[in-house]
């Protein structure tokens, strides 16, 4: 059992050659790996903390876009709104009907879902760039609807500030204590995707996305799959609304924005649609992206003294466009597809063919 | 012997086209039925109404007993209709064996994957494309994805299953297998209506044939009844010989 295999043993099956976990040490990387995650705070700095807070949030509602436009090949421009809809139904419930947060999680995820399903309705009818548009509205309508209505109830564009969650007593009021929320949710999340994706679930999911009629000649409702996975990617962005508002402890209808829902989009092609880990690889790499944006500020100012503060914030986008534009061209298949030729080529080196 | 499927005087048309006037046939469980024509005839368009695809605009489908008219195209899969396509349409993405497996899990037994999968091996294994199994759909070449799209229509276990010109584009070899197939297929107990312009094939393999002329029904008999009919012989076979030759080809 080492980390090569020996020359001539070769994989039996399919099913052993596609197998995420292949050998059992890889159960050990991936133990020592989240413990590494798990133990942060006790070595990494507050920002790096909160980074990976923020990363693991994001993922989250990747991973739901992911289940619709990865897997069931319909575009969605909105899982930033259903982030939305969840942070704010879990916030009113925590803040104003002093519900524990384990109880107003799942609500609030059901409750995002709901509202994606409905917003999910016009894929019966259009596909697309059509779809794309329809999809929009949900982007527009939810963030005006917190902004006006009730305004007893959401404050209006000043929007609600949200109570840090409480669990068994323990406060999770800064970045390291949440950080294991996140962690542990993220888990529970990635272990749910992976399970809807080789299921019989997910398997009607590829089917429309490969060919739509194809897949209703061969029996597959087309509204009924096409409405869970809408369904499926708005519960992930209501987890991810309700981890995210509860971890900033502030939300209005900006939180969360079209920007968000485009950038979602982006993590997912330069991570690899239609694959467990593009999520991951994602949105990790976009958000360290825009970590470095951050960082390199300060230095472009100085480079260029004549640009304004302004310069600085073009950053991000510029770094974000031109990554996903060189991910469309070169690597369209994105990250993941790359994982799997680079591990292919470890197991087979030193002789690759 | 009971009536599988009842096409009571379907009629459809495109704007000004007529693709289908008045068709009217009953197909008996066990049999094959050929459906020949010149092309623009309505010979997939029959196959899209009877499936789900359009509905009529007068007339009724009977399957199994049950009027079928209005039911969407996947119930019709779920009720055991299953079709290939003219034009081949597997699910690139997904292996030979995935993509049978799709058939399976959302067909007439409504399988889970596990068993499905033991059935896709199964009917792989029948039509020849077991050494194929994970390789994916996409790379296949013509006759094998037609292949593959009867298996992915066989492991839905249907009771009938629409063949939409599984021959076009194979060579004399290939043609030979298929047909064989088909037989073996329809021994199994399973009904089958084929679209087919390999007119020595479907002669050949058909109990009962079908002819199609601009959406109107000219003909309808048994191969031999078929080839000697002048209606047929001037709209689609052409020449009243080679109507001669086929049938002694036949009998070879």
């Amino acid at each position: 059992m080492g980390i090569l295999r020996p020359a001539g043993e070769y994989d039996t099956s399919y099913a052993a050659d596609m197998a995420t976990i292949r050998q059992p040490w890889q159960w050990g990387l991936l133990a020592v790996f989240l413990l590494a995650l798990y133990t942060l705070p006790l070595y990494a700095s507050q920002s790096t903390v909160s980074l990976v807070n923020r990363i693991g949030i994001t993922i989250i509602a990747v991973q739901g876009l992911n289940l619709l436009t990865g897997y069931t090949g319909q575009i969605s421009l909105g899982q930033a709104a259903f982030m939305t809809t969840g942070g704010y139904i879990s916030a009113l419930l925590v803040n104003n009907q002093g519900w524990p947060f384990l109880a107003a999680l799942p609500v609030a995820a059901l409750g995002a879902g709901v509202i994606g399903l409905i917003f999910g309705l016009p894929s019966l009818r259009v596909k697309g760039f059509y779809l794309a548009m329809a999809t929009l509205a949900a982007q527009f309508i939810i963030p005006w609807f917190t902004r006006n209505a009730f305004p007893e109830v959401l404050n209006g564009a000043q929007g609600l500030n949200v109570n840090a969650p409480t669990i068994l007593g323990m406060e999770f009021n800064n970045p390291q204590r949440y950080l294991y929320l996140t962690l542990s949710i993220l888990i529970i999340t990635t272990i749910v995707a992976y399970n809807v994706s080789r299921s019989r679930l997910g398997r009607a999911f590829v089917a429309i996305r490969d060919h739509d009629l194809a897949a209703e000649l061969l029996g597959v409702n087309p509204f009924k799959y096409k409405l869970m996975a809408f369904f499926l990617a708005a519960v992930f962005a209501g987890v991810a609304g309700t981890l995210s508002a509860h971890n900033i402890r502030h939300l209005n209808s900006e939180t969360f924005n079209l920007i968000d829902s485009v950038m979602y989009l982006g993590m997912l092609v330069i991570g690899g649609l239609g694959s467990n880990l593009g999520p991951i690889f994602g949105a990790v790499v976009v958000e360290i992206l825009i970590e470095l944006a951050t960082i390199f500020g300060p230095f472009f100012i100085e480079l260029f003294p004549s640009t304004a503060a302004g310069a600085v914030q073009a950053l991000r986008p510029l770094f974000f466009g031109t990554t996903l534009m060189l991910f469309l061209i070169f690597e369209p298949r994105g990250l993941a597809h790359r994982w799997q030729l680079l591990k292919a080529a470890w197991r087979l080196r030193p002789f690759s063919h | 012997m009971s009536i599988l499927l009842s096409v009571q005087g379907v009629t459809k048309s495109f704007g000004g086209l007529q693709a289908l006037s008045k068709v009217t046939f009953d197909l008996p469980e066990g049999q094959i039925l050929g459906l020949i024509g010149p092309n623009g005839a309505g010979k997939t368009t029959l196959f899209n109404v009877v499936n789900g695809v359009y509905p009529p605009d007068e007339g009724r489908v009977i399957f199994r007993d049950q009027d079928v008219t209005d039911a969407k195209t996947y119930q019709h899969a779920k009720m055991g209709m299953a079709r290939t396509h003219q034009i081949v349409q597997p699910l690139n993405e997904l292996t030979v064996r995935e993509n049978v497996e799709v058939g399976a899990c959302f067909g007439r037994e409504n399988q889970n994957l596990r068993h499905a999968a033991e059935i896709a091996e199964e009917v792989l294994e029948f039509l020849g494309l077991h050494n194929r199994i994970d390789q994916l759909a996409g790379s296949l070449n013509v006759a094998q994805k037609k292949r593959l799209e009867m298996a992915r229509a066989l492991a839905a276990r249907p009771y009938l299953l629409l063949l939409d010109e599984v021959l076009a584009g194979l060579n004399p070899s290939e043609i030979a297998n298929m047909v064989e197939t088909v037989r073996k297929i329809c021994e199994q107990g399973i009904t089958i209506i084929m679209i087919e312009h390999v007119m020595h094939a479907v002669m050949n393999v058909s109990d009962r044939i079908i002819v199609l002329d601009y959406g109107e029904q000219i003909a309808e008999g048994t191969p031999a009844e078929i080839a000697v009919n002048e209606k047929v012989i001037e709209a689609y076979l052409g020449d009243p010989k080679l109507a001669q030759r086929l049938m002694e080809q036949d009998n070879k």
